[in-house]
């Protein structure tokens, strides 16, 4: 009883049957082609958790986390790619193109490991950190806010798609092989690949709900109900908000990083304005201000896009509207919030007297 | 704990689009003084405060003790000791009490406490929970409060928030009868080394609780001193007080500019 009623217990038992789902029952029970692709949806769900903090909690509608994400996909690809190609070569796809004599200055950093694994979360961070500090000063927020993030996505997808010498344009980055010496292609090794994935989303979850529950997640929920109540009380709401959506930048760029040695390719399509609304709708699906929440729909979502458009192709689509459009309308808080009514509508049944009687209790021993 | 300061404006003027809507207030209140600010709908009260706050650009000086405020951001301004509430009560409803205070009194945390979890209830929230009367309450959330309280959670935050210059638009507009008692009494306490402005349409409320009292009319200042003196001024009762003395929302008259 105590250890369901104690929100820490409840923390560390919920990890703990994440942990065992995760590592134990999910690689016993899925084959490994089904393995792989829950890896792929994990890489999602990544994304998911910093959406739910800076969209849930903050108030900022992300709707460009694609670049993000991006990001740090195109700094792992880069690296595994010069990594493939082995030390004084090209990457085979500029060998291909014959544009170029030698390696572009701004690819040779990333044939350092550790620099390549830094800025998977860093640039994606440093790129928020930027934006962000120009767009929350000046007050940008709401819908406004959103449509810059998907013009940021589109111009990126044009960027990449228009240097194709230098980024592999339309096709991106492809024919990734190795993984830090591991080969890519034996089973065994993809499966490290998904325990990584998994480790790390169980690592960002613990560390998300340490900011929610913080006195910054106290203030990030004030800053998103009410930001000018939060100015007059001293602070600053585009420090505020500034924080949540770096984090939430950095968590994209880390799983764009992880998708590439999961899924083996990076490439425009993957970043752009489409994905990028799919990264929100998996989140409001499953419940954006719920830490749970955004994991489960992104992983539900991306789930569900497998199993029926691999019966259904072509509805897909219409579907995934449908679905966006009944939790909006119907159920703003997601799948996640069902809990909360279940379990309102239970408390509610024992009327009012209990609480008075408790008021009274305190009074006597008062 | 900080010496009371004054509130010193000059000269105050905020235009919008053409509209003048404060025209050359000159205002001075004493530290530790109740002032009341009245006058009919439009004669710029929220907006001198808007102004004070920073929340609309304005010419001309307000300083509070040493500082300029106009000209500065907001969050500044409120880092100087400047606070105030608004007429319908601005709280973060999603939040518990508890939890509305304890973000008033943080804006000058370290980034380190702020990625930590609140432990004890800090002292100086522990005592505004106990002067605005809500001790009992702290756990529930704020949206959930009765009208009263939410205005007293207001004034609850200002005194965590440690401002000394505490403006206060209307705080007493919905209330009952024994609500206002009680917020005039609050306000009595809270005064002590605090210099406060209230914006007030209640003359029984003014009468009660005011030190002293400034009119304004169409954006200038019409009438100033005590409430007898203000009471007696044939100014004042023309445009103002003579129509209104004991309703709780007076009759503008002709001063709707």
């Amino acid at each position: 009883m105590s250890a369901l009623t104690n929100p820490r217990a409840r923390a560390w038992l919920g990890f703990a049957l994440g942990a065992v789902v995760l590592f134990a029952a999910a690689p016993a029970l899925l084959t490994d082609f089904r393995l792989s692709l829950l890896a792929k949806y994990l890489c999602f769900a990544i994304v998911a958790v910093g959406i739910g903090l800076a969209w849930g909690r903050g108030g900022l509608l992300t709707l460009g986390q694609g670049v993000f994400f991006g990001l740090g996909g195109y700094a792992m690809a880069m690296h595994l790619k010069l990594a493939d190609a082995g030390e004084g070569n090209m990457p085979d796809f500029m060998e291909l193109y014959g544009q170029l004599d030698e390696l572009p200055s701004w690819w040779a950093p990333f044939a350092n490991p550790v620099f390549a694994l830094a800025a998977t979360v860093l640039l994606p961070m440093l790129v928020a950190f930027g934006l962000g500090s120009l767009v929350f000063r000046r007050r940008v927020r709401g819908a406004y806010f959103a449509i810059l993030s998907q013009a940021l996505a589109a111009a990126m997808v044009i960027l990449l798609i228009g240097q194709q010498g230098t980024t592999g344009g339309t096709n991106g980055l492809t024919d990734i092989e190795g993984f830090f010496g591991y080969d890519l292609d034996d089973p065994v090794n993809q499966r490290m690949v998904y325990f990584i994935i998994a480790g790390v989303l169980l690592a960002l979850l613990a560390l998300t709900r340490q900011l929610m529950n913080s006195r910054y997640g106290e203030l990030l929920v004030a800053v998103r109900d009410s930001e000018n109540r939060v100015r007059f009380l001293g602070y600053n709401p585009a420090n505020v908000k500034l924080v949540a959506y770096v984090v939430a930048a950095g968590m994209a760029g880390l799983a764009g990083a992880l998708f590439v040695p999961a899924v083996g390719i990076i490439s425009p399509a993957l970043i752009g304005i489409v994905p990028s609304i799919e990264f929100v709708i998996g989140v409001a699906v499953g419940g954006r201000a719920a830490l749970l929440g955004p994991v489960l729909g992104a992983v539900a979502v991306a789930w569900a896009k497998t199993a029926l458009s691999e019966r259904f192709p072509g509805t897909w689509t219409y579907l995934q509207g449908a679905m966006f459009v009944l939790v909006v309308a119907f159920l703003p808080g997601g799948l996640a919030s069902l809990w909360g009514m279940v379990k309102r509508r239970r408390e509610a049944a024992p009327p009012a007297p209990e609480s008075t009687e408790r008021v009274l209790v305190k009074e006597v021993a008062a | 704990m900080s010496d009371a300061a004054g509130l010193c404006i000059r000269g105050l003027r905020v235009v919008f689009d053409g509209f003048v809507a404060v025209d050359g207030v000159d205002l001075d209140v004493a530290p530790g003084d109740i002032r009341f600010l009245i006058g009919p709908n439009g004669a710029g009260k929220t907006t001198l405060v808007d102004a004070v706050t920073g929340l609309v650009k304005a010419s001309g000086s307000a300083r509070f003790g040493e500082q300029e405020l106009l000209g500065r951001d907001v969050h500044r301004i409120a880092r100087l000791g400047v606070g105030r509430t608004f007429q319908t009560a601005a709280l973060f409803e999603e939040l518990t009490v508890l939890q509305n205070l304890d973000i008033a009194a943080g804006a000058g945390r370290s980034p380190w406490t702020m990625l930590r979890r609140r432990g004890a209830v800090p002292d100086d929230v522990a005592y505004a929970l106990e002067t605005i009367g809500l001790t009992e309450r702290r756990d529930v959330l704020a949206g959930t409060l009765a009208h009263g309280q939410k205005q007293w959670l207001e004034i609850g935050m200002l005194l965590v928030q440690n401002a000394r210059l505490l403006l206060l638009d209307e705080p007493v507009a919905g209330m009952s009868h024994e609500e206002r008692e009680a917020t005039g009494e609050l306000l009595g306490r809270v005064a002590g080394d605090r210099t406060v402005v209230v914006i007030e349409h209640d003359m029984d409320f003014l009468r009660r609780f005011a030190d002293t009292v400034t009119v304004l009319h169409a954006g200038k200042v019409l009438s100033e001193g005590t409430v007898a003196q203000v009471q007696a001024d044939p100014k004042v009762q023309e445009v103002y007080l003579g129509h209104a003395t004991d309703q709780d929302e007076p009759v503008s008259q002709g001063a709707e500019a």
